[in-house]
């Protein structure tokens, strides 16, 4: 993953660079108050050097933002700039409250849309993966449904998900089905994005629908949680850009026709207009890889199962939607 | 390749001579042609009409463009009139015929 210079910086450092800079920051804007300050007071008292009055109050109000400035820089400045030189303990990944469910930044027609399944294109992906669920993949292997029984007892699956397997590596629900297709059914593992695991994958997601996400992420999870984190924090791509940029600074405003989201995974498996069709987390992960001109990486990667355990645990409390609908 | 398969959904159940509405998805990628330089070209294949059957007789027939996207979705409504299978046909480019039906109460 292509990543910025900043973040190589120990967060020391990087206060260090942040104060300095703000004090060479404060000077040019006390030199430029000052130099204000004293164009307004000639233009007041100087009326006959072709100053218009136009020109008089523009400069007048200029010195009033230049000195307002100057007294922002001076002030200590809390939130970012702060947590980011505190040593030790990093600020508690933000959860229930700042962050809200993805429904709630869909346009209302498409949020009508996602929970009626008369009109939701996903559902047709699910009733093919209930479909699947009882079918033998060949002659003599089970069907999923003959160890699992009836598909309703992978309710509340997906809010446990990713976990961490036997192997030490992170398992996704399409890792958790090919590992069953492998090692039980005795057939080599479904394609990211095939037809079969899209369907199995948001067949077995529909049935956690509303289920609040519950993922545990202490243990061997610990780890790979604090790397997603620091996926999601860095900057990254040609754009320079880290995720917390778009999806928490400026979640619910609009970008290229779109609302910007809080950025969480719940909703995938997901029916994407822009798609035509149901896609994986990971697609939509590449998708982001690809806007802000970073390494776009293969789905199932290492880095973004990561960061799909951290998304989870951003949306921990937060209601299962899969399928979700997008545009 | 998608299944051919189509969601139909209606009422639970209809009083004799009611208006009910009829919800149908089908699963179809509506592929336009494609003919232009450096790609490889495909043939278009879209589903050009959908209809309906209901009762002995057609209750809905709709022709479809190229400008449609994937996986149409319509809804129209019929006059419940007995208790019996709605059946719902698409037809594609290239001649194939598909056909799901839906089970509508009348009591």
């Amino acid at each position: 993953m292509t990543v910025g210079g900043g973040g190589a910086a120990s967060p020391r450092a990087l206060a260090v660079l942040v104060a300095g800079t703000r004090r060479v920051a404060f000077a040019a804007f006390a030199a430029f108050a000052a130099f204000a300050a004293f164009a307004a007071f000639a233009a007041l008292v100087t009326p006959a050097m072709c100053i218009t009055l136009a020109m008089r109050s523009r400069l007048a109000a200029s010195a009033a933002l230049a000195a307002l400035a100057a007294l922002a820089m001076a002030l200590p400045t809390g939130g970012a700039f702060a947590a980011s030189g505190a040593v030790g303990t990093p600020a508690p990944v933000p959860g229930p409250g700042a962050v809200r469910p993805s429904a709630d930044y869909l346009s209302p027609e498409l949020r009508a849309q996602q929970d009626d399944p008369s009109r939701h294109p996903g559902w047709l992906w699910v009733d093919a993966g209930e479909a699947e669920w009882t079918r033998a993949p060949a002659a003599g292997a089970p069907s999923c449904a003959q160890c699992h029984g009836n598909l309703d007892s992978m309710r509340g699956v997906v809010t446990r998900l990713p976990a961490v397997g036997p192997e030490g590596t992170l398992l996704n629900l399409e890792g958790r089905i090919n590992r069953c297709r492998v090692a039980r059914q005795g057939q080599p593992p479904l394609a990211y994005e095939s037809e079969p695991l899209l369907a199995l994958s948001a067949a077995i997601a529909q049935r956690s629908r509303g289920l609040p996400m519950a993922v545990p992420v202490d243990g061997a999870a610990a780890p790979l949680l604090a790397e997603g984190r620091a996926l999601y924090e860095t900057r990254q791509g040609q754009l320079n850009l880290a995720c917390t940029q778009c999806h928490d600074e400026h979640a619910g405003r609009r970008l290229r026709g779109d609302r910007i989201s809080g950025g969480l995974g719940t909703g995938y498996p997901a029916y994407r207009l822009e798609w035509n069709g149901m896609g994986s987390l990971h697609r939509r992960l590449r998708a982001c890889s690809l806007g802000v001109r970073a390494t776009i990486l293969e789905p199932g990667a290492a880095q973004y199962l990561a960061l799909e355990l951290y998304l989870a645990h951003r949306a921990r409390g937060l209601p299962v939607e899969a399928p979700g609908l997008r545009r | 390749m998608a299944p051919a398969m189509a969601r139909i959904t209606l009422p639970a159940s209809a009083r004799r001579g009611e208006v009910v509405e009829v919800r149908v998805l089908v699963r179809h990628p509506m592929e336009r042609a494609v003919d232009a330089a450096g790609l490889t070209p495909r043939p278009r294949r879209i589903v050009h009409t959908i209809r309906a059957r209901y009762g002995g007789e057609e209750v809905f027939r709709m022709a479809l463009s190229a400008g449609i996207a994937a996986n149409p979705y319509v809804a129209f409504t019929t006059v419940a009139v007995e208790t019996g299978d709605l059946v719902v046909e698409w037809v594609e480019d290239g001649g194939a015929v598909h056909r799901q039906a839906a089970r509508l109460t009348v009591q």
